[in-house]
C-alpha cells in the first residue's frame, strides 16, 4: 500500500494505491490553514479506517518551500562568496549580508590563492553582531574542489543554526546558480525543517513509522532526511506531480507531448522515449536561476476559461482569465462556451454559451457554429505554434562533438497525452493540428496525487577524475579521493553507480527500484609538452526517473 | 542576472571528438577548460547572450575560396566543414540582426590555409573566415570588410586569399616572421596590383606585451579603420600572443585581449590559434566574450598574472613606435607607392615556395595577376607539389568585368591538360567552379 498526497494552490489531492489499484481518494479545497495542518488533516481523513501498518511509504508533494520563497517567508542569510577572477560579482549579492572573500580555486580544482583566515574571522563576527543564524558558503569551482567551503564552515564554528555549502547541492558547473541555490536552500531551511518536525511528531504521536518521501521538481522523490538538508530540491513539485500523474494514467515508451490544459493555463511537457525531459541546468523560481533539477515545463496563459475577443477580424484568446465561462455566469466568451455552444460539453447554461458565441459571430460575420469552431481551432493553433517553437529550441540545444552534430537524436513526439477539463473536446482538434494520436484518461481528478504516490526516488551524480593530479571528485557527495594513474572510465562509471546506489539505499529506496544509467561521459588525454600525462574523465549518472509499478485503470 | 549591452551570439564548438593526432596541440582537450570556465561563470544565463550550433558548410562554400587538390572531399573532413559552418552561423546571426555581434569559438583554425590546398599547414586546411565571408557575401551581397588578424602567427592564408581584393582589408599583427612560423608577414607584402596597400603586416618583436599591442591598435589599426570605413570588422582571434603560450614568445594577457576587443569593437570574432589550453584560453575567451558583450572585464585575470613581470622592455616600446609610424605612413602613401611599384604593368607574377608543416608537403607556385581597368582582374596559379600534382587555377574575382569573365573561361577552355594533372576555374561572378 502506498500513499500519495499533493498539495496544490487550490486543492489537496490524496490517494492510496494497493497493487496498482486505487483503494481510496480524497480531494479537498485548500483553506487558509497552515500547510502542515492542512496536510495532516487530509492524511488523517485519507487513512481513516485503513491499517496504517500496511503502508509501505507516503510520498508528499508540498508547497512549503515554494511558498516560503515566493511569499518571502525566509530566514535572513549571511552569504560568504569566493568569486575569484572572472565576471564582476556584484550581481551575486542575494543574501541579507554578503561578504566577498579572497582566495581562488581554478577550473582543475587547484588552489591558486589560499583563504585569508582573518577575513573569515571578521565575517563570522559581523554575522554574529547582526544576529544572523543562517549562512551559505559558496566558492567558484567548488564542484572541483570543495576544501575552501568545508574549511570556511569549520571556521564559522557552532554559532549558527545552519550553514549551506554550495558544492553539496549540485555537481553542475555554474557559479551564479550555485550561489542563488545555496542562498535559497539556507533561506528556506528553517521553514522546511519546522514543517518536517511537525510531520514527524504527528506521525510518532499516531504511532506510525512509515517512511516518508518528498516529491522534487524532477518528478522523483527524496527522503525526508535528505530534504531537511536540501529543501531547495522540494521547490516547484506541483507541475512534477501533475506530470507524473499523467504518465501513470497514460503509459508510453515513445517520444510524447504532454499537455495539461486547465482553466487558466496550459502546461507543456515532453517525454523522450517515455523518459522525462529535464530543464538543461535547473529551474527558475522567483527570478532566481537555480541548479535544482526539474522537469522541463512551459506554461502558456491559455485555457478553457481564457477570455476570447475579436481583434482585426481575428479571434484572440487569453492570456488572461477574466472569470468563469459566460455559460457559468462569467463576463466574457471563453473556449468552454464554444464547447458548450457546440454541444461538445454538457454543463452550464447553453443558451448563454450560444449568446456568447453569437456576440463574436456578429463581428466576424460568421454563423454561430462557425465562430465556435473557429475559437477551438484557434486554441489548437496557438498550442501547436508554441509547441513547434519549443521543439525547435530543444532540438537546437548546443552539442560539442562532431558525432553529436551529425547524428544527434531529435525529439519528435509520436503521440499527445492530454489531461484537464477541455481535454476530451480538444483531443480531435489537436489530433488534426499535430497529425498525431491524442490520448486522455477517463478520470484525472486526482492525477497529481497518483503522480506523487508512484514517483520513484531519484538522484544524480557528476564525477570528475583527473589521473594526472590523481584526484576523483564528486562534490555533491562530499567525495574527494585519490585514484591511481591507471584509473579508467570503466572505474569511473562503477564508482558513480556505486555512490548513487549507496545514497539511494541510505535514503530508503528498495534495491529493485534502483535502475541506474550513465547519462553523459567523456574522456580526454591530458598532454604536457608532447607527452600524455594523464586522463581527464567525466561521468554523469542518474537513477532513472519514472514510476514504481503500474496503475490498473 | 547580468544583461549584455551588446547582444552576442556564441558558437561554441570544441569538437571534443577530433584531433590532428593524440598529443598534437590541436587535440580534443583544447577547449575543455574553456568550456569549464564559461559554464562555471554562467555565461549562458547572461541576458542577451545566445548560443548557436554550427551548420555544416558545403563543398561549394569551400570552392569559393580554395582550390583543393585534387578535390574538396579528399582534403576536407567533417571537422573542417563544421568549423567553417560554425563561423558562417555566427556571421549569419549578425547579418540577420538576431544579435549585434558574434564570436565563433570553433576548431580547427584556418588562417594559414591559402588559395591552393594540398593538405594541412599550421594546423589549417580550410580558411574558416574566408569561407564564412564569401558565403555571406553570396547570400547578402558585397560588403566592405576589414579582417584584423590578432593571432601570433602571420595570417598568411588570409593574406593570400584577399591579396588582390581591395574590398577586404587585411591587417595582421604577429610575432616577427624572422623568429616564428610561417616566416612571412613583412611590411613589403602590401597587396596585389588592384589592392596595393590593402594588405598590412605589423611584425612585432618577441616579448611584446599589452602596452605594445594596444599601441599598435591605437596608432595603426584604428586610424586605418577610421579611414577605410568597413561595413563589417572581423577579428581573426588567435590567442597565442598570450604570455603562457607554448609555441610563441609574446607577453600579451587576457585583459589585454579583452581591451583589444573592446577598442577594436569587431562585429565578428573567430577563434584561430592559441595552445595554452589551461593557463590562457579559459581566461582569454572569457575576456573576449565580456568585451564583445559590452560587459565589465576588469576582473578577468589569469591565476599567475604578474603585471610587472610582463612589462615589455623600453627598447621594444621604442621599436614598436617606429614600426607603427612606418606602417601607418605606408598606408597613407599607398597610392604613391602604387604609382612607383605597380603602375603601367600589365601583369605581375609572384613566385614562391609554400611549406605544409603539418603534412610535410612542399609546393612551388607562380601566381599571376592580370591588370584590368574595369575590375580587379583575373589571376592564375601554376603550382606543383612534391606529391606529384601540377595544377593550373584561374580565379575570376567577384567584381570581374564581362571581358575578364570571358577571358577566364577562355583560358580554362584552351589550356591543354597535357602539362597539368588538374585544371580549375573559380568564377566568382557566376558563383561557379569548374575542374578538369
Amino acid at each position: 500500500m502506498i500513499v500519495g498526497l499533493d498539495m496544490g494552490g487550490t486543492h489537496i489531492d490524496g490517494v492510496i494505491i494497493e497493487n496498482g489499484n486505487i483503494i481510496n481518494t480524497i480531494k479537498k479545497p485548500r483553506d487558509g490553514k497552515d500547510i502542515f495542518v492542512s496536510i495532516w488533516e487530509a492524511l488523517e481523513e485519507l487513512l481513516s479506517n485503513q491499517d496504517t501498518s500496511k503502508i509501505k511509504r507516503i510520498n508528499l508533494s508540498t508547497t512549503v518551500s515554494t511558498n516560503a520563497i515566493v511569499e518571502g517567508k525566509t530566514t535572513p542569510v549571511g552569504m560568504i562568496i569566493q568569486s575569484g577572477p572572472g565576471l564582476p560579482h556584484d550581481f551575486l549579492a542575494c543574501g541579507d549580508e554578503n561578504v566577498f572573500i579572497s582566495g581562488y580555486i581554478d577550473h582543475r580544482g587547484k588552489v591558486v590563492e589560499e583563504l585569508d583566515l582573518e577575513e573569515i574571522n571578521s565575517t563570522r563576527e559581523l554575522f554574529i553582531k547582526n544576529g544572523l543564524k543562517t549562512c551559505a558558503v559558496v566558492t567558484k569551482f567548488s564542484t572541483r574542489n570543495f576544501d575552501h567551503e568545508v574549511e570556511i564552515k569549520r571556521l564559522l564554528g557552532n554559532e549558527f543554526d545552519h550553514i549551506t555549502m554550495g558544492h553539496t547541492l549540485s555537481g553542475v558547473l555554474n557559479f551564479p546558480r550555485r550561489v542563488f541555490s545555496a542562498y535559497l536552500n539556507a533561506a528556506i531551511h528553517n521553514t522546511f525543517n519546522q514543517f518536517s518536525h511537525s510531520i514527524k511528531k504527528a506521525m510518532m504521536d499516531r504511532g506510525m513509522n512509515t517512511p516518508l518521501f518528498i516529491l522534487k521538481a524532477d518528478g522523483g522523490t527524496t527522503s525526508l532526511a535528505q530534504a531537511e538538508n536540501k529543501p531547495i530540491e522540494t521547490i516547484l513539485s506541483g507541475p512534477a506531480a501533475s506530470f507524473m500523474g499523467l504518465n501513470a494514467l497514460l503509459k508510453t515508451h515513445e517520444d510524447a507531448l504532454l499537455l495539461d490544459i486547465g482553466g487558466t493555463t496550459t502546461d507543456i511537457f515532453f517525454l523522450v522515449d517515455g523518459v522525462p525531459l529535464f530543464e538543461p541546468l535547473g529551474i527558475e523560481i522567483h527570478s532566481y536561476k537555480t541548479l535544482t533539477r526539474a522537469i522541463y515545463s512551459t506554461s502558456m496563459g491559455l485555457g478553457g476559461d481564457s477570455s476570447v475577443r475579436v481583434e482585426n477580424q481575428g479571434i484572440r484568446i487569453g492570456p488572461r482569465r477574466e472569470g468563469p465561462p459566460y455559460a457559468l455566469g462569467g463576463p466574457m466568451p471563453t473556449p468552454t462556451d464554444a464547447m458548450i455552444a457546440l454541444g461538445l460539453a454538457e454543463f452550464g447554461d447553453r443558451k448563454k454559451a450560444i449568446a456568447a458565441m453569437e456576440s463574436l459571430a456578429r463581428v466576424l460575420e460568421l454563423s454561430m457554429e462557425e465562430t465556435a469552431r473557429n475559437v477551438l481551432d484557434t486554441l489548437g493553433s496557438m498550442i501547436k505554434s508554441k509547441v513547434d517553437q519549443l521543439l525547435a529550441e530543444i532540438n537546437s540545444k548546443p552539442v560539442y562533438t562532431i558525432h553529436e552534430l551529425l547524428h544527434s537524436r531529435r525529439l519528435k513526439p509520436q503521440r499527445i497525452n492530454l489531461i484537464g477539463g477541455p481535454a476530451k473536446c480538444l483531443s480531435p482538434i489537436l489530433e488534426k493540428k499535430f497529425n498525431l494520436p491524442c490520448y486522455y484518461p477517463r478520470d484525472y481528478a486526482i492525477a497529481n496525487a497518483i503522480g506523487a504516490a508512484m514517483a520513484k526516488l531519484t538522484q544524480d551524480i557528476t564525477l570528475v577524475a583527473d589521473t594526472q593530479r590523481r584526484i576523483l571528485t564528486a562534490g555533491e557527495y562530499g567525495i574527494r579521493e585519490r585514484v591511481g594513474r591507471d584509473f579508467t572510465i570503466e572505474d569511473a562509471r562503477k564508482r558513480a553507480v556505486q555512490l548513487l546506489r549507496y545514497s539511494a539505499i541510505d535514503q530508503g529506496a528498495k534495491e529493485d527500484e534502483i535502475e541506474t544509467e550513465i547519462i553523459e561521459e567523456s574522456i580526454f588525454n591530458m598532454v604536457d609538452g608532447f607527452y600524455t600525462t594523464g586522463k581527464n574523465i567525466r561521468v554523469k549518472a542518474q537513477i532513472k526517473p519514472g514510476l514504481i509499478g503500474d496503475l490498473r485503470v | 542576472m547580468i544583461k549584455a549591452k551588446n547582444s552576442l551570439g556564441l558558437v561554441f564548438f570544441p569538437a571534443f571528438d577530433w584531433a590532428i593526432s593524440p598529443t598534437h596541440p590541436e587535440r580534443e582537450e583544447r577547449l575543455l577548460y574553456t568550456r569549464d570556465q564559461l559554464f562555471e561563470e554562467g555565461i549562458a544565463d547572461i541576458e542577451g547572450i545566445q548560443f548557436y550550433n554550427p551548420i555544416i558548410a558545403h563543398e561549394k562554400d569551400i570552392q569559393r575560396v580554395h582550390f583543393c587538390v585534387p578535390n574538396v572531399s579528399s582534403r576536407v573532413t567533417d571537422s573542417h566543414l563544421i568549423s567553417a559552418g560554425g563561423a558562417i552561423k555566427a556571421m549569419d546571426a549578425v547579418m540577420k540582426g538576431d544579435v549585434d555581434k558574434a564570436f565563433a569559438m570553433v576548431r580547427p583554425p584556418g588562417h594559414h590555409a591559402q588559395r591552393v590546398v594540398y593538405g594541412d599547414r599550421g594546423f589549417c586546411v580550410v580558411n574558416v573566415e574566408a569561407v564564412m565571408l564569401e558565403r555571406i557575401r553570396q547570400d547578402y551581397g558585397d560588403l566592405r570588410v576589414a579582417i584584423i588578424d590578432t593571432d601570433c602567427h602571420h595570417g598568411d592564408g588570409t593574406q593570400d586569399i584577399y591579396w588582390n581584393d581591395r574590398n577586404t582589408l587585411f591587417i595582421s599583427f604577429h610575432q616577427d616572421g624572422r623568429t616564428l612560423y610561417p616566416g612571412t608577414g613583412f611590411l613589403d607584402e602590401f597587396g596585389g596590383p588592384s589592392a596595393y596597400g590593402y594588405n598590412i603586416n605589423i611584425p612585432l618583436p618577441p616579448g611584446t606585451g599589452d602596452e605594445g599591442i594596444l599601441y599598435v591598435l591605437d596608432h595603426v589599426v584604428l586610424p586605418i579603420l577610421e579611414e577605410y570605413k568597413p561595413d563589417i570588422i572581423i577579428n581573426s582571434a588567435g590567442q597565442d600572443n598570450h604570455y603562457t603560450d607554448p609555441l610563441t614568445n609574446m607577453n600579451f594577457s587576457a585583459k589585454g585581449y579583452a581591451m583589444l576587443n573592446s577598442r577594436l569593437n569587431p562585429d565578428i570574432a573567430v577563434l584561430e590559434g592559441g595552445y595554452s589550453i589551461e593557463g590562457a584560453l579559459p581566461y582569454v575567451n572569457l575576456g573576449i566574450i565580456l568585451a564583445m558583450a559590452g560587459l565589465d572585464f576588469s576582473n578577468v585575470r589569469e591565476p599567475d598574472y604578474d603585471e610587472e613581470a610582463l612589462q615589455q622592455t623600453k627598447r621594444t616600446t621604442e621599436y614598436i613606435k617606429k614600426l607603427s609610424h612606418l606602417v601607418y605612413s605606408r598606408w597613407q602613401n599607398r597610392e604613391k607607392l602604387w604609382a612607383e611599384d605597380i603602375k603601367g604593368k600589365d601583369l605581375i607574377s609572384l613566385e614562391r615556395q609554400v611549406y605544409y608543416d603539418t603534412d610535410g608537403i612542399l609546393e612551388n607556385q607562380t601566381q599571376t595577376f592580370i591588370s584590368c581597368d574595369k575590375c580587379s582582374g583575373i589571376s592564375t596559379i601554376d603550382s606543383q607539389s612534391d606529391g606529384g600534382y601540377h595544377i593550373y587555377a584561374i580565379t575570376i574575382p567577384r567584381d570581374g568585368c564581362p571581358r575578364c569573365v570571358d577571358r577566364g573561361h577562355k583560358i580554362y577552355k584552351d589550356i591543354s591538360s597535357g602539362n597539368y594533372t588538374n585544371i580549375y576555374l573559380q568564377d566568382r561572378v557566376n558563383d561557379a567552379y569548374l575542374a578538369k
